[in-house]
């Protein structure tokens, strides 16, 4: 059963199926991406080329485990060159997208999801530099609308993703 | 006096005061009044967006209503809350169908997104409303043969088609802002090329490699400092210095000034309140270059 079900929706589908990953299906591996990407390079782990050949040949377990999606530094160079239009960075989000709901998420980023939830910024402001705000003559921070955003990940389902990583470890 | 709402993100309260206060004090000077509003939260940059897309829109849609509501247009220091804040705005004003479904969410926090703001990045502010005469005119310091190596980063450009801020291969409205300051924009190797800082705390040695070949390319080139406009862009270059120091036992030395910091020097603002001993790398060189 869950062989037919894998083959039935392709990976490039379900990557295009959802919010930023929609553009996917039009690339035909011409590279461009790949050689205006900074990242690329500089190491030798990330290729966006390769990553959505990996995506479009439908090898779910590749993509994810090899962690290169997490090495796209979002500068949106190859999504300005693209001659096929493919929203390459937006696309990158989306597979990260999935990765997170799955529970395959760095702990960085499981610190910036911790750290919205708790405090509604993903930079905590230090008491030493709450001083030096005032010795400077910076105003007071206002303050941050951590109980509506609360309600906002409520609503979205954001919380999950957290707890899912949790439970995991 | 134009006001706009000013959005500051997290990073700039939390790590750059120098940022803040030179850019609160220049835009004063220009005319601009800035006013701070209760109840903001992070905009939803990359590392939210990597994590959910339609939350982060949800997000930034939280804090566009609030201005709103107060109806002001937004300014950002932040590049990174400059292209959430605006992918957000400019996506949600054009999908009807993706505006209601960020308004379900949003009602469960009392808002509604309208679409009736604009958000703009200060240098926007600077170029449209103040314009290049009236910075010109404001000029009280004289800077003696300053070369800049001008660092516009990702986020003011690109998505082009969303920011439609300036021609993301060959922008010049940026260097144009440098050089009314009397400073000379000078030209360097891969000057477009991202600075890495996205991926600090990922993947730190790439992100110092891809920063340390953006400092030798600006200094082969003859800079005395770079200056930037966003506060990862700074981080990653001044900070990075410093790492750069232990991991590759080099020393660059090369100034980094937010551009804000460079437009409050020579409008007339005191150097002693602009907080100037937050930078890692000093910028006494380049102070000496101001008349």
């Amino acid at each position: 059963m869950t062989k037919i079900k894998e083959y039935n929706v392709p990976f490039s589908k379900e990557v295009s199926s959802r919010y930023g990953g929609e553009t996917i299906v039009l690339c035909y591996q011409c590279g461009t991406c790949a050689s205006s990407c900074p990242v690329a390079k500089t190491t030798e782990k990330f290729n966006p080329r390769e990553i959505f050949r990996l995506v479009l040949l439908g090898e779910r377990q590749e993509v994810f485990q090899s962690n290169a999606i997490w090495l796209c530094s979002s500068c949106y160079n190859c999504q300005e060159r693209c001659p096929q239009m493919v929203e390459v960075a937006d696309v990158f989000f989306a597979l990260r997208n999935i990765a997170a709901e799955e529970g395959h998420l760095p702990n960085m980023y499981l610190e910036f999801a911790s750290a919205l939830i708790n405090d509604g910024r993903i930079v905590p402001v230090s008491k030493f530099i709450e001083r030096k705000r005032e010795q400077i003559g910076l105003p007071p921070l206002k303050s941050t609308g951590t109980d509506a955003l609360r309600k906002i990940l409520a609503a979205t389902g954001f919380n999950n993703l957290q707890l899912k990583k949790e439970a995991e470890s | 006096m134009t006001s706009y709402a000013l959005f500051l993100g997290c990073t700039i309260p939390a790590r750059l005061p120098n940022y803040e206060i030179s850019a609160r004090k220049a835009l004063s000077k220009l005319d601009i009044s800035l006013v701070d509003l209760e109840g903001t939260t992070c905009c939803a940059p990359p590392p939210v967006q990597s994590l959910d897309l339609e939350t982060s829109l949800a997000i930034a849609a939280y804090n566009i209503c609030l201005s709103e509501e107060a109806n002001l247009d937004i300014i950002t220091l932040c590049s990174g809350c400059f292209e959430s804040l605006t992918v957000a705005n400019e996506t949600l004003k054009q999908n009807e169908k993706l505006k209601a479904k960020v308004n379900q969410i949003l009602v469960k926090a009392g808002k509604e997104f309208k679409g009736s703001i604009e958000v703009k990045h200060y240098l926007q502010v600077l170029s449209e409303d103040v314009g290049k005469e009236k910075i010109k005119s404001s000029i009280t310091r004289k800077l003696c043969d300053l070369k800049v190596a001008s660092f516009s980063g990702c986020h003011l450009l690109r998505p082009s088609k969303v920011l439609k801020f300036d021609d993301p291969e060959r922008p010049h409205v940026y260097d144009e802002l440098i050089e009314a300051l009397g400073a000379k924009s000078i030209w360097y190797r891969n000057k477009q090329k991202c600075c890495g800082g996205l991926l600090r705390g990922y993947a730190d040695d790439v992100a110092l490699a891809i920063a340390r070949e953006k400092i030798i390319n600006a200094s082969k080139a003859g800079a005395d400092c770079i200056v930037t406009i966003c506060p990862f862009c700074y981080l990653t270059l001044d900070l990075g210095q410093v790492l750069m120091k232990s991991t590759y036992q080099e020393e660059h030395n090369l100034p980094i000034l937010h551009y804000s910091e460079l437009l409050s020097l020579t409008i007339g603002v005191d150097p002693k309140e602009l907080a100037l001993e937050f930078h890692k790398i000093k910028i006494d060189s380049v102070l000496n270059k101001i008349e």
